[in-house]
């Protein structure tokens, strides 16, 4: 068995973990997955040494940014949600909030985010991940904190208008 | 070192335990001098025990059988793929039929607007095939009569440029089906999964253009026409690496039948 591999058997929960969190669909993550794996598998004479994770994880963002923009093509139904803070905080504290917090932040700042937060990368590894300089990682992760922190405040779903 | 300000970066490796050592002291001294602050640091905290929470138990979940590695191997090599195919097949044929047929038999065009359709066209095929994970291709790289059998279908030598300085290494060709024949795409996939494709149709006679540039929103196309063949390089928008692609592209028709790569 080639190296390749061997490791890739190991980090198969990790990509389903983040996927799950990403496209928060159990089986849009799976397909997200086994597309990954098919396409590592693939290619693995193209991997030469480096990180195996952060490979992964790079060809994992770029299928699902591929199926995004294949969905954008698409007439679709689209949930508006009022992304202006409204008056009275609540939080119930279960795992609702925090996704639609997720739901509402631009692709690349839920990326970075995850990556920091669930995957536990170094902010050098999500700059390698996501190819772009660490100083964007950090603007990122800082926009997608106070977003967040702004919506889960003033917590109060609602839909405004289903289109 | 230690006690130079607080930033805010320091602030974000603070709550992700990524902070020096020699500046944890630092840090807190500043936070405890700084409600606020403090207050904002203690909600990322939050929002990521949140998040691993709600999503960290996924990764305890039993591997479902299609994500298991042998059965990915297995698949890979298997029937399946006539399925696929066909499907592809069907497609290409009903949604795509009439691209190359759209605006450029209607009036005679000049060399240039026919580029720009033809880029078009292409994009839409490349956006649609380099979707296609399993199954982007139909000969692969491998097989030694991809070449040839794409020159045949097409009725003109089609040529695959080595790419390998660009990072993008050759994993086959279809058939695309153009008004004026058959229309070759070859694609090529670089490390971290991303493709770029080359189109390659009959064009009329004397027709001929220079590079003419489009961009649909992340995919850029680059189309011309020369010696009655068009061609189309589509891949992410990066105008550069495109333009050096398709100026290797052009270098690979232009040489000698000796100086070949």
């Amino acid at each position: 068995m080639s190296t390749v591999r061997r490791g890739l058997e190991p980090l198969i929960p990790a990509l389903r973990r983040f996927a799950r969190a990403l496209s928060r669909n159990a089986e849009t993550a799976d397909d997200l997955v086994q597309d990954t794996l098919v396409r590592a598998l693939r290619a693995e004479h193209l991997f030469h040494g480096g990180d195996l994770r952060t490979w992964l994880f790079t060809i994992l963002l770029n299928l699902d940014r591929n199926r995004r923009r294949g969905l954008s093509r698409r007439p679709h139904l689209a949930v508006v949600e009022d992304v202006d803070p409204p008056a009275a905080p609540t939080s119930d504290g279960t795992g609702r909030d925090i996704e639609r917090g997720l739901a509402l932040l631009p692709t690349e700042q839920r990326e970075v985010l995850l990556l920091v937060t669930l995957e536990g990368m170094s902010y050098r590894e999500a700059a390698d991940v996501q190819g772009v300089p660490i100083g964007t990682v950090m603007s990122r992760l800082s926009r997608a904190r106070s977003t967040l922190r702004t919506h889960i405040e003033g917590e109060k779903p609602q839909l405004r208008n289903v289109l | 070192m230690a006690d130079s300000p607080v930033t805010e970066e320091e602030l974000h490796a603070y709550a992700d335990g990524a902070l020096p050592n020699d500046r944890v002291a630092a840090v807190e001294q500043y936070l405890a001098a700084n409600p606020v602050e403090a207050a904002r640091v203690a909600e990322w905290r939050a929002q990521a025990a949140a998040i691993r929470a709600r999503f960290g138990a996924a990764a305890e979940e039993p591997i479902p059988e299609r994500l298991q590695l042998e059965n990915i191997l297995l698949r890979a090599s298997g029937l399946r793929r006539k399925v696929a195919v066909a499907a592809a097949i069907a497609l290409i044929v009903g949604a795509a039929g009439g691209w190359f047929a759209r605006d450029y038999l209607a009036a005679p065009p000049t060399g240039n607007q026919m580029a720009r359709v033809l880029a078009d066209a292409a994009l839409e095929a490349h956006r649609l095939y380099i979707n296609e994970v399993r199954h982007p291709i139909e000969v692969r790289a491998d097989e030694a009569h991809l070449l040839p059998w794409l020159s045949r279908r097409v009725g003109s030598p089609v040529r695959a440029p080595d790419l390998d300085d660009e990072g993008f290494k050759l994993l086959g060709g279809r058939l695309l089906p153009g008004s004026r024949g058959p229309a070759a795409l070859i694609m090529y996939e670089g490390a971290g999964g991303e493709r770029v494709t080359i189109t390659c149709v009959r064009a009329a006679g004397n027709d001929r253009s220079n590079f003419k540039w489009r961009q649909a929103g992340e995919l850029g196309a680059l189309a011309w026409i020369e010696a009655g063949l068009a061609f189309v390089v589509a891949g992410p928008a990066e105008r550069d690496k495109l333009d050096r692609i398709a100026r290797r592209v052009y270098a690979v028709y232009e040489a000698p039948p000796s100086e070949r790569k």
